[in-house]
């Protein structure tokens, strides 16, 4: 079974985000491996370890970064990392679906895991998007995936706990919400050693596409109201919510 | 090309959501602006259809749309936005819209604006806000040429506006829907036995912040000395921290207690939809221009542990 997992590079959220020209400020930004990503990577492994086959991980290096994102991956269990040269951090999700599905194309995938979503979606995911330019069909939102023969079986989550359960005749592309178990954990050495051993094959990037939006403004929202900010040490904080709770009689 | 704006209504178990009636409120708003015609779009039988405020409502009828089915809904979208084309075509950013209008918009070669939030019309042109980077940033953008996708937040706008009892034109369904590859086989259901945490009136919710499952134990003796229940966001359930029926948001549960205390939380949107209209937010985050603070009624920017260990000692 060829298993192939498109993976986005984004910028990371944990710090502030500057602008320059109406979009982030790239060059100001670190990156990181979309969150969904880790989950994708981790049910690509387990659905190999059902039924065996190959994982492939394959992501469009933005900043020339991403070859510790791949060797994560490759430390987690997949077999091979791909990086398309695209070496523009403002490439939209339009744009790196498009030079995902040609380099995917190559492959005889019998299935394509992508994260369900990214934080930096503006013009929508690359998971559906990859699914049109491959015409394979495409579920998100996925918590689960078994594969048997050419079939795949996917739970869908809608929300609270609904959801539905979908059999599909593959190839497919699936979009994952969650791994059906917890993502597991790499150790740095095992992560050094893949680095060492394993090559990561580089495509240059084919095909065209484009968001088709122009960008007026980028900013931080316009703050309609704040809470109020309890300051001092932590025993000062915790000291003032449990009066606050006290009062208002929810302590 | 027409100045109409469609929007892909959704419903499960015979109610159609609220994000549903927002976006028709709206697209009456923009087509109106434009000189066409809000078109609301039914896709299945599953729901009685005479309830938007649209000038029209067209319902697709077909077997193979009794239940979601990516695969089914997106042709029948493809089909009647090629026969019609709409100037704007409008989706929920739900579990439905979000397997639908990226598809589309690589189909058709048309924009797409996701986790859109606002939209207006600016010298005959779509401008559309849209809330990305987890909310910490609202995007700006217009889309370019003759027909927009636009997936909608729920929350964005009032549902009033959307509700109406406008007759809807039943049609067949415009494309053959034999030889699917995605087939529906049966519905989940919410795991049973677990507390349910809409009931409650006081939630501990913990984030990313919390850091490991171990820690988890802190905000359960927190929870415990306030008489509330540990609820989350979706990082600690997907790590496997707190089982999924302690969700709060767009794909776990909508909450409404008293009190919300929120540990390591940093409020995407997603959260947001699900917890906003708690009586008493309070939010401690490490990060002091995490979008939480913009939300809840009390912050403090401190180490969530040392918090909760001085609370616990003060309860």
């Amino acid at each position: 079974m060829n298993i192939v997992v498109a993976i986005k590079h984004i910028p990371s959220i944990a710090d502030d985000l500057p602008i320059k020209d109406n979009n982030v400020d790239f060059d100001s930004v670190d990156f990181v491996l979309n969150e969904f990503d880790e989950q994708s990577i981790e049910q690509a492994v387990l659905v190999k370890e059902a039924v065996g086959g190959t994982v492939t991980v394959i992501g469009v290096d933005l900043i020339g970064e991403l070859d510790g994102v791949l060797h994560l991956a490759l430390a987690k269990g997949a077999d091979k990392a791909v990086k398309i040269t695209g070496d523009d951090p403002a490439a939209d999700s339009h744009v790196q679906a498009k030079w995902l599905a040609e380099a995917i194309k190559g492959m005889s995938a019998d299935i394509i895991f992508a994260g369900v979503q990214a934080s930096n979606d503006l013009d929508g995911q690359i998971g559906p998007m990859i699914a049109a330019y491959l015409d394979m069909p495409y579920i998100g939102g996925v918590s689960a995936v078994e594969v048997s023969g050419d079939t795949a079986t996917v739970n869908k989550e809608f929300a609270g706990g609904f959801g539905a359960k979908y059999a599909v005749t593959l190839p497919m592309v699936v979009g994952v919400q969650a791994a059906s178990k917890p993502p597991r954990y790499a150790p740095i050495s095992k992560v050094r050693q893949v680095a060492q051993t394993v090559k990561i094959e580089k495509v240059a990037p084919s095909g065209e596409a484009s968001a088709g939006l122009s960008f007026k403004k980028m900013a931080p929202p316009a703050v309609t109201g704040h809470a109020e900010m309890i300051g001092g040490s932590s025993k000062e904080v915790a000291a003032k919510i449990v009066e606050l709770l006290k009062n208002k009689g929810l302590a | 090309m027409s100045n109409d704006v469609f929007v892909i209504t959704e419903h499960m178990d015979g109610k159609f959501s609220d994000v549903s009636f927002e976006m028709v409120g709206k697209a009456k708003e923009l087509a109106s602006a434009w000189g066409g015609q809000a078109v609301s779009v039914v896709v299945g039988s599953g729901a009685a259809s005479n309830v938007f405020s649209s000038v029209s409502t067209i319902q697709v009828d077909d077997a193979a749309l009794n239940q979601f089915n990516p695969e089914a809904y997106g042709k029948v979208i493809e089909a009647l936005v090629k026969e019609k084309s709409p100037r704007l075509v409008m989706f929920g950013w739900t579990a439905t819209g979000m397997d639908i209008a990226a598809w589309l918009s690589a189909r058709l070669a048309k924009p797409c604006v996701a986790y859109a939030r606002d939209l207006c019309i600016e010298n005959n042109a779509l401008i559309v806000n849209s809330q990305v980077y987890g909310g910490k940033m609202i995007a700006e953008v217009a889309p370019e040429g003759d027909m927009a996708i636009v997936a909608v937040l729920a929350g964005s706008f009032p549902v009033e506006a959307g509700q109406g009892s406008t007759a809807a034109t039943q049609i067949a369904s415009p494309v053959a829907l034999d030889g699917l590859k995605i087939k529906f086989v049966e519905a989940i259901k919410p795991a049973a036995g677990d507390v349910d945490i809409t009931a409650q009136t006081k939630l501990v919710s913990i984030g990313r912040g919390i850091g490991s499952k171990d820690n988890v134990e802190l905000a359960e003796e927190l929870a415990a000395k306030l008489g509330a229940t540990v609820s989350s966001s979706r990082p600690v359930v997907d790590a496997g921290w707190l089982p999924r029926t302690r969700q709060v948001g767009k794909s776990g549960l909508k909450v409404k207690p008293k009190l919300y205390l929120m540990l390591g939380i940093s409020g995407a949107p997603e959260h947001l939809e699900g917890m906003k209209n708690a009586e008493l937010i309070i939010a401690i985050n490490t990060d002091k221009k995490a979008p939480i603070f913009n939300v809840a009624h009390y912050g403090a920017t401190a180490d969530l542990f040392e918090v909760a260990e001085a609370m616990l000692e003060l309860l």
